[in-house]
C-alpha cells in the first residue's frame, strides 16, 4: 500500500497498522475479526475508529498494544508504533515500549483501576517505575491530578477508586495514561456510559491535553458525532474491514461508502422529527463472527449491490483528498436508495383542549428509612394527552426510570403522590390496580435480555399478554398473536423462538408487541433503544411512531439521547435530580430560551458536523441523592447561579415564554436568553470530589 | 455504615448464630426417647433410685429452666455432668481439645500454603499441563472421604511401607517434633480434603484477576511482571481465599471426627464420637456446642480480617 | 411495506440454534470428565442392580473356616473375618448408598428449592429467620450434626435418608434463594406483574425454569456429598446397619486388623467407595462446567 496522496506523512507515523488479520479462538475454532486492517496514524494526529458493536473496534485497540485477550491471535500483518515492530518485540522491549510510548484509556473506568490500591499510589507507581523515588512521584501524581482538572487533587490522592464518580474515575484513568508521556494515546469509548455534561467535560479535557502533550490519539467510539469532533481522521470500521477513511470534516459531510450513508441516513439528527418522516434504515444483520464472504463484506445488506460485489476481489479506491473507500461504486455512494421508504406516518394530531388523559400530581419517592434516606423523585407533575409522546430527559440520579416505575405501580410513591387516569385515581401498585387499569398502561424496557423471559418462546411471551390482558379466547389466539407480530414486523418463523436467539433489535420488537397486546393508552418506553446500535434503534423508532400513528397510543419516552426524544416527543420534560426542571413543547424546550440545566445538556451533545451544540459546560459531579444541596439542587453546578437566594430558597416552576411550557428558576423567564453566552468562558478546574 | 458499626452488626449476628446453635443443640438432646435415668441405671434399677438420679441430673424440672441452667454455665465453663463419667464433661473436653487443635494446627500449616501456592501456580498456567494436574488430583481428593484416604494411607505407609507410624499416640514425652512425626499420617487426610477445595478457588480468584481490566491497566503501564503480579493481582486474589480458608476450618473439624476415631487418637471428635454411642448426652452437646463456637468465631474472624483488608468494606462499602 | 426482510441471516441461526437444553445434552456428551464419570457411575448402578447373579459366592454367607484368607484365584479380594468373600461383597456394596444418598439429595432438593422460592421471593422476617437457621447450622459439620441426630433417634437408613435431607435441604434453600433474589430484579417479572399474575404463576412459571441450571448444579453437587456422608456414617456405624454388605460398614467391621496385616477386607471396599465418589464428582463438574456457562 502507498501513502494516500497529499497528506505527507513522515517515517514516524504514531500508528501503523498493516494488513492486519486477528482472529479469536471460539470453541476449537478460528473466527476472523479483523481482515486485512491497513491504517496509519501520523505525528500529533488525531485518527477515529468508528463502528457498530461487534465491528472489531476494540481488537484493534488491544491488538495495538499487543495485549490480546488469551484466545486471541494475530494471523498475519504488521504493527509499528512510532517506527518500531511491536511483533517483533521481546517482553522486556515491550514493557519498556509501555512504559514509554504509548498508553491507553478503556470504557469502564471503575474496573480500569486497581479497588485496593489508592488513587496516588497507582499514578506514582508510573514513576517510580521511571526511577522517580517514592516522594517524587507522589508530587508527580499530585501534579497529574491536577493537570486533568480535578481541583483538589491532594484529596483525591489518597482516595480508593470506588469512592469516586465515574466521571472521576476516568479523569484518574486518563492521568495515568498520560503519567507515560505517551505518543500515542489509545482511548476505546473513554466516555460511553458517563453522563452528557460529564463526556463534554471529559471531552473537552482530553481535547487540551491531546494538544498540551503532542500526542497522537486513536479514538474508538459508537458515536459518529463524538468522532466528528474529537478526530482529524476517521476510518470506518465494518465486520473487520475498514470501507472507508477520510478527514473527518469531509467523510462525515460527503460519505464515499454506502455503510457509512446508510449509518448517518439512521440518526435521528438536525432536528429531525416524527413528523418529518421516517428515518433511514440498514437491513439485514452484521455477519456472524468470523463468516468468510467472498467479495465485499457490506454486499449481502447493501442497496447498489450489483454481482461483481459478491464475487470480485475489492481493492481501498483511492477517491482523492486523502480519501479512499472501499467500494466499487463509491461515486454513487449517495445515491444509495433508502431502505425504508420516507413516506410520513399520518401523525395524529392531539387535541388539548380535552382534558389530559394521564395526570400526574406531586409524585414523590423517597428510598430508605430513617437517617438513611435518598429522595428518588420529588414533586414531579405532569399531564399527558391522548396521542402525544412526553420525553423525559435526564442524567443518572434524575429519577427518570423512578418516575417510570411508579406510573405503572411497580414502586408505590410516597404518600401525598397521586395519578389519575381519566380522571379515575390510580393503584398505588400493581396488586392494587385491576386489569383494566394494568392493561391501559404498559412498559418497553431497556433491556430487552431483562424483560423478556429466556425460557419462553416468542409465541408464549406475546401469547400469555393476549390471554391475561385481552382476554383473547383460545380459538382467537393464534390469528391475534399473528397480528399482532406483524404490525411490529417480526417475521412469523420467531414465533417458535426463544429470545436468547434473536438479535437485540428483534428482542425488542417482541417487547414492543407484548406491551401492546392489551391495547394500552400509555405506553412508558425507557430508554427502549440505548442497547441498541443505530442503525437498529432507527428502524425501533420507526415503528414506534407509526404504532403510535395508527393506534393513537400516548408514550412517555425515557432516554439520556437528546436526539432520538427530539425525533419522538411533542413535549419535552427535563429532570434533574428528581426535581422536573422544565417541561414544555418539544421545539420551545430545545429552541429555548431554556433552564441553565436544559441549556448545558444541550450545549455538552456534539453534533455530526463537529460543531458542539454551544459552549456552556457544566463544572463538578451530579451531586449524591443522599445530600441533596439545599435550595435549588442545580446550584451547586449552575453557571448562572445569582447568589444567596440559589442556596436557600427552592424555586418555584413558573410559567416560560408559552402557556405549556414552565421552568423552575430564580432567573426570570425574560432574563433567561439574555445571558446566553455569557456563562460561556470555560470553568475548569473545578471538578469538585464530594467528600463524603 | 462506618466500620465500627459493621463490626457490632457482624458480632452480635455471630452471637445470634451461637444461641440458635445452643437452642438446636439443646433440642437435639431432648429427642432421647425414654428416661435418662432409666437408660443409665439400666432396666433392673429400683425406680426410686432412678428418679432420685433424675432429680439430681435436674431432669425433672421444665425445659426451659433446664435450658437455661444448661447455657448460663457453659458460657462461664461450668459445663454439666457427664452421664457416662457421673463427673463434669469440662475436664474432658479441654484435654480433647488440645490434642485435636495439635492434629488440626499440622494440617493446617501444611495445607493453607500448598493450596494457595498450588492455586495460583495453575492460574498462571491456565490450560498447561500444570494446570490440567492441579484441576484433576484437587478435585479427586477434595471428594473422597477421610476415612477413604486415611485408610489407604496406613496401608501403603503404614503397613506396607512401614514408614510413618499407624498411630497417632505418641510416645509418652515425646518432644513437639516427634509429635509431629506422628502427627504426619493423620494430617495428610485432612490436608487432601482441603487442599483441592483451597487450590481451586484460589485459581478462579487469581485467573479472574488476571482477566481484569485493571490487571491490563497495570501491565499497560509498562510495571515489571512481578510488580504487576504482587501489588495488583495477587493483592486482590488473595483476598477472597482468606474467607474459604475460614469456611472449610468446619469441614475440617468434620474430618477430625473421623480421623481421630481412625487412629485412636483421644481429640474432641473421639470424644463426641464415644459420647454419641453412649448416648451421653451432656458430653455430646458439650462438645458439639464448642465446636461450633470455634468455628463461628473463627468465621467472624475471617470477615473482619477481610474487612480489614478490603477497602471497599472497610469504608462502608460500594454502592 | 418494503422491510427488505431484515430477518433473513438470523433465520439460519434460528433454524439450527434447537433448544438450549439439547445443545446442552450434546456439551455433556462431550465433556470428557463427564463421560468418564457417567461411565463409573452407571457401572455400580449395575452392579447394585445385576452384580447379585453373577457373584461367585453369596456376599452375606458366613464361612468361619475360611476367615481372612489373603487374595487368591478363588477368592480374588481374599475373604473378611467372618470368611465372607469380599469380591462378592464389594460387587453388591454399592446397593444401600446407592438408594440412601439419592433419596436423601432428592428430599433435600425438594425441601431446599421450595424453601428457597418463597424465601427469595417473599424475603421478610421468614427469610431473615432461615438465614440465621442456616448459619447455625453451617457452624457444625455434617457428620456432626448427622451423629447428634442419630444417636438421639437411632441409626437406620430411613434415619440417614431424612437427616442428611433436613441438613441439606437450607444449604440448597440458599443457593435457590440467591437465584430467586437476582431474577426477581428482571424486568420479565415486572412485566408479569403488569399483566396481573399471580405469585404462584410468577414463582413457578417464570422463574423456575430459569433458575432450573442453578438447581441442577447444586443436586449433583450435594449428591457427591451425600455419598460422602453415608459412607462416612456407614463407617461410624451410624449408616447403614449390617448385615448390608455396604463398603463404609464392611470397612469399620475390617479396619481394627489392619495393624495384624489384614489389609484386604479393607483396601478393596475402600477403593470402591473412593471410584464412586470420584465418578459421581465427575458427572456433577462435567453438569457444572455446562450449565454455568
Amino acid at each position: 500500500m502507498t501513502d494516500p496522496p497529499g497528506n505527507g506523512f513522515e517515517a514516524a507515523d504514531a500508528l501503523e497498522v498493516t494488513e492486519l488479520d486477528v482472529a479469536y479462538r471460539v470453541r476449537g475454532r478460528e473466527h476472523r475479526v479483523l481482515r486485512n486492517l491497513t491504517f496509519r496514524i501520523g505525528a500529533d494526529e488525531s485518527y477515529g475508529l468508528v463502528g457498530e458493536s461487534g465491528c472489531g473496534k476494540s481488537t484493534v485497540a488491544l491488538a495495538s498494544v499487543h495485549y490480546l485477550p488469551r484466545n486471541g491471535r494475530i494471523l498475519d500483518g504488521d504493527i509499528r508504533i512510532v517506527g518500531r515492530d511491536l511483533l517483533a518485540m521481546n517482553a522486556g522491549q515491550l514493557r519498556q515500549l509501555r512504559a514509554t510510548t504509548v498508553a491507553m484509556v478503556y470504557q469502564n473506568p471503575a474496573s480500569a483501576l486497581n479497588p485496593s490500591l489508592r488513587v496516588g499510589a497507582q499514578i506514582a507507581e508510573i514513576f517510580t517505575n521511571k526511577g522517580a523515588n517514592a516522594g517524587d512521584a507522589r508530587e508527580m501524581a499530585a501534579a497529574m491530578l491536577e493537570r486533568v482538572w480535578i481541583a483538589d487533587h491532594r484529596l483525591v490522592l489518597d482516595r480508593y477508586p470506588h469512592e469516586l464518580s465515574g466521571g472521576m474515575q476516568q479523569r484518574v484513568a486518563i492521568a495515568m495514561a498520560l503519567s507515560v508521556n505517551p505518543r500515542l494515546l489509545i482511548l476505546d469509548e473513554p466516555t460511553t456510559g458517563l453522563d452528557a455534561t460529564v463526556e463534554a467535560e471529559i471531552l473537552d479535557l482530553i481535547g487540551q491535553l491531546r494538544r498540551e502533550y503532542a500526542t497522537s490519539l486513536l479514538f474508538i467510539s459508537h458515536n459518529l458525532a463524538v468522532i466528528a469532533r474529537m478526530c482529524d481522521r476517521v476510518g470506518v470500521l465494518y465486520a473487520g474491514a475498514l470501507v472507508e477513511e477520510g478527514p473527518t470534516a469531509e467523510l462525515f459531510g460527503d460519505p464515499r461508502h454506502p455503510y457509512s450513508v446508510g449509518l448517518m441516513r439512521c440518526l435521528p439528527s438536525r432536528g429531525r422529527r416524527k413528523d418529518h418522516g421516517r428515518l433511514d434504515t440498514i437491513p439485514g444483520f452484521l455477519p456472524p463472527l468470523g463468516a468468510e464472504i467472498p467479495g465485499c463484506i457490506f454486499a449481502p445488506r447493501c442497496g447498489l449491490v450489483e454481482e461483481k460485489c459478491r464475487t470480485d476481489p475489492l481493492p481501498l479506491y483511492d477517491v482523492g483528498k486523502g480519501r479512499s473507500s472501499r467500494c466499487h461504486f463509491h461515486e454513487r455512494a449517495q445515491s444509495l436508495p433508502r431502505a425504508t421508504p420516507d413516506g410520513i406516518p399520518a401523525v395524529s394530531a392531539v387535541d388539548r383542549s380535552k382534558p389530559a388523559m394521564l395526570r400526574a400530581i406531586a409524585l414523590s419517592k423517597t428510598y430508605g428509612k430513617a437517617r438513611q434516606t435518598v429522595r428518588a423523585l420529588s414533586g414531579v407533575s405532569f399531564d399527558l394527552w391522548a396521542g402525544e409522546t412526553l420525553g423525559l430527559v435526564g442524567e443518572s440520579g434524575s429519577g427518570k426510570t423512578t418516575l417510570a416505575r411508579l406510573l405503572l405501580g411497580l414502586t408505590a410513591p410516597d404518600a401525598g403522590s397521586a395519578i389519575e387516569l381519566d380522571g379515575e385515581t390510580l393503584g398505588a401498585t400493581t396488586e392494587v390496580r385491576g386489569r383494566k387499569q394494568l392493561k391501559s398502561l404498559q412498559i418497553v424496557f431497556q433491556n430487552p435480555d431483562s424483560a423478556l423471559n429466556r425460557s419462553h418462546t416468542v409465541r408464549r411471551l406475546i401469547g400469555r399478554a393476549l390471554t391475561r390482558l385481552a382476554r383473547v379466547p383460545p380459538s382467537e389466539k393464534a390469528a391475534r398473536l399473528l397480528e399482532l407480530t406483524r404490525s411490529v414486523q417480526l417475521a412469523d418463523r420467531y414465533l417458535s423462538v426463544r429470545p436468547l436467539q434473536l438479535s437485540g433489535g428483534l428482542k425488542q420488537r417482541v417487547a414492543i408487541a407484548r406491551a401492546f397486546a392489551g391495547e394500552p393508552r400509555i405506553v412508558v418506553c425507557d430508554e427502549p433503544t440505548s442497547a441498541l446500535d443505530v442503525s437498529v434503534q432507527a428502524a425501533i423508532l420507526n415503528l414506534l411512531a407509526e404504532l403510535q400513528a395508527r393506534r393513537r397510543v400516548s408514550y412517555i419516552f425515557i432516554s439520556h439521547d437528546l436526539g432520538t426524544v427530539r425525533y419522538l416527543s411533542d413535549r419535552i420534560a427535563v429532570l434533574y435530580l428528581g426535581r422536573l426542571m422544565e417541561i414544555g413543547p418539544a421545539e420551545r424546550v430545545f429552541s429555548g430560551p431554556h433552564h441553565p440545566y436544559t441549556e448545558a445538556l444541550m450545549s455538552a451533545v456534539p453534533t455530526l458536523d463537529g460543531q458542539i451544540g454551544g459552549c456552556v459546560r457544566l463544572s463538578g459531579e451530579i451531586p449524591s441523592a443522599v445530600s441533596l444541596p439545599r435550595g435549588c439542587v442545580f446550584q451547586t453546578r449552575c453557571p448562572r447561579k445569582l447568589g444567596t437566594i440559589c442556596e436557600t430558597e427552592e424555586p418555584p416552576l413558573h410559567r416560560g415564554v408559552e402557556a405549556g411550557h414552565e421552568i423552575r428558576c430564580h432567573i426570570p423567564v425574560s432574563e433567561l436568553p439574555a445571558e446566553r453566552g455569557k456563562g460561556s468562558e470555560r470553568r475548569r478546574g473545578t471538578a469538585r470530589h464530594p467528600v463524603r | 455504615m462506618s466500620f465500627g458499626r459493621v463490626l457490632t452488626k457482624r458480632l452480635l449476628l455471630s452471637l445470634a448464630t451461637l444461641w440458635l446453635l445452643s437452642v438446636m443443640v439443646f433440642a437435639g438432646g431432648q429427642l432421647l426417647p425414654g428416661d435418662v435415668g432409666r437408660a443409665m441405671l439400666g432396666p433392673l434399677a429400683d425406680a426410686r433410685a432412678v428418679a432420685n438420679l433424675n432429680r439430681e441430673l435436674g431432669l425433672d424440672r421444665p425445659l426451659l429452666v433446664q435450658y437455661w441452667d444448661w447455657i448460663s454455665h457453659f458460657v462461664v465453663g461450668d459445663m454439666s455432668m457427664s452421664y457416662a463419667y457421673r463427673s463434669s464433661v469440662a475436664p474432658f473436653i479441654m484435654n480433647a481439645l488440645g490434642y485435636s487443635l495439635k492434629l488440626g494446627l499440622v494440617a493446617f500449616c501444611l495445607v493453607v500454603p500448598l493450596g494457595i501456592a498450588a492455586g495460583v501456580w495453575s492460574a498462571l498456567h491456565v490450560g498447561r499441563a500444570v494446570d490440567r494436574i492441579v484441576s484433576v488430583l484437587g478435585l479427586s481428593a477434595t471428594v473422597l472421604p477421610e476415612f477413604v484416604t486415611g485408610i489407604v494411607l496406613i496401608i501403603i505407609f503404614g503397613v506396607w511401607l512401614q514408614w510413618l507410624p499407624i498411630t497417632a499416640n505418641w510416645p509418652e514425652g515425646s518432644g513437639p517434633l516427634t509429635q509431629i512425626y506422628y502427627l504426619l499420617l493423620p494430617s495428610i487426610p485432612l490436608v487432601l480434603v482441603l487442599f483441592g477445595y483451597i487450590a481451586r478457588m484460589t485459581r478462579a480468584g487469581t485467573i479472574g484477576v488476571l482477566d481484569s481490566d485493571y490487571t491490563r491497566t497495570a501491565v499497560l503501564k509498562g510495571l515489571p511482571w512481578r510488580v504487576v503480579l504482587w501489588r495488583h493481582v495477587l493483592r486482590n486474589a488473595l483476598l477472597p481465599t482468606i474467607t474459604v480458608v475460614a469456611t472449610q476450618l468446619g469441614a475440617m473439624i468434620g474430618g477430625l471426627v473421623i480421623i481421630e476415631v481412625l487412629f485412636h487418637y483421644p481429640g474432641i471428635g473421639s470424644l463426641i464420637f464415644a459420647a454419641a454411642r453412649a448416648k451421653d448426652f451432656p458430653m455430646l452437646q458439650a462438645g458439639v456446642l464448642v465446636i461450633g463456637a470455634i468455628y463461628t468465631f473463627a468465621a467472624l474472624a475471617a470477615d473482619i480480617l477481610h474487612s480489614l483488608l478490603n477497602p471497599r468494606v472497610r469504608f462502608g462499602g460500594a454502592e | 411495506m418494503t422491510v427488505a426482510a431484515p430477518d433473513d441471516m438470523m433465520a439460519d441461526a434460528a433454524a439450527n440454534a434447537a433448544s438450549i437444553w439439547r445443545d446442552r445434552l450434546r456439551a455433556l456428551s462431550r465433556s470428557r470428565t463427564f463421560v468418564i464419570g457417567a461411565a463409573i457411575v452407571l457401572f455400580w448402578i449395575a452392579c447394585a442392580l445385576f452384580g447379585g447373579m453373577v457373584v461367585p459366592y453369596d456376599p452375606t454367607a458366613p464361612d468361619i473356616m475360611g476367615a481372612l484368607r489373603p487374595p487368591s484365584p478363588e477368592h480374588w479380594f481374599g475373604t473378611d473375618s467372618l470368611g465372607r468373600d469380599v469380591f462378592s461383597r464389594v460387587i453388591v456394596g454399592s446397593r444401600d448408598i446407592l438408594m440412601v444418598a439419592p433419596l436423601a439429595t432428592a428430599l433435600g432438593t425438594i425441601l431446599g428449592v421450595m424453601l428457597g422460592l418463597v424465601t427469595g421471593y417473599f424475603r421478610g422476617i421468614v427469610d431473615d429467620s432461615l438465614s440465621r437457621v442456616i448459619d447455625a447450622l453451617l457452624a457444625l459439620p455434617i457428620v456432626i450434626i448427622a451423629l447428634m441426630a442419630l444417636a438421639a433417634i437411632g441409626a437406620s437408613s430411613f434415619t440417614v435418608v431424612v437427616v442428611i435431607g433436613v441438613v441439606y435441604a437450607p444449604i440448597i434453600a440458599r443457593t435457590v434463594r440467591s437465584a430467586v433474589l437476582s431474577e426477581r430484579e428482571l424486568d420479565y417479572v415486572a412485566a408479569a406483574k403488569l399483566r396481573d399474575e399471580g405469585a404462584a404463576h410468577i414463582l413457578f412459571v417464570e422463574i423456575l425454569p430459569n433458575i432450573a441450571s442453578p438447581i441442577l448444579v447444586e443436586a449433583t453437587v450435594r449428591l457427591g456429598y451425600a455419598i460422602f456422608a453415608v459412607a462416612t456414617l456407614s463407617f461410624l456405624g451410624f449408616g447403614i446397619q449390617p448385615p448390608s454388605p455396604d463398603w463404609g460398614l464392611s470397612i469399620s467391621q475390617s479396619y481394627g486388623m489392619i495393624n495384624g496385616g489384614y489389609w484386604w477386607p479393607v483396601l478393596f471396599n475402600a477403593i470402591a467407595i473412593a471410584s464412586l465418589v470420584v465418578g459421581v464428582n465427575l458427572v456433577a463438574d462435567g453438569v457444572q462446567s455446562v450449565y454455568e456457562s
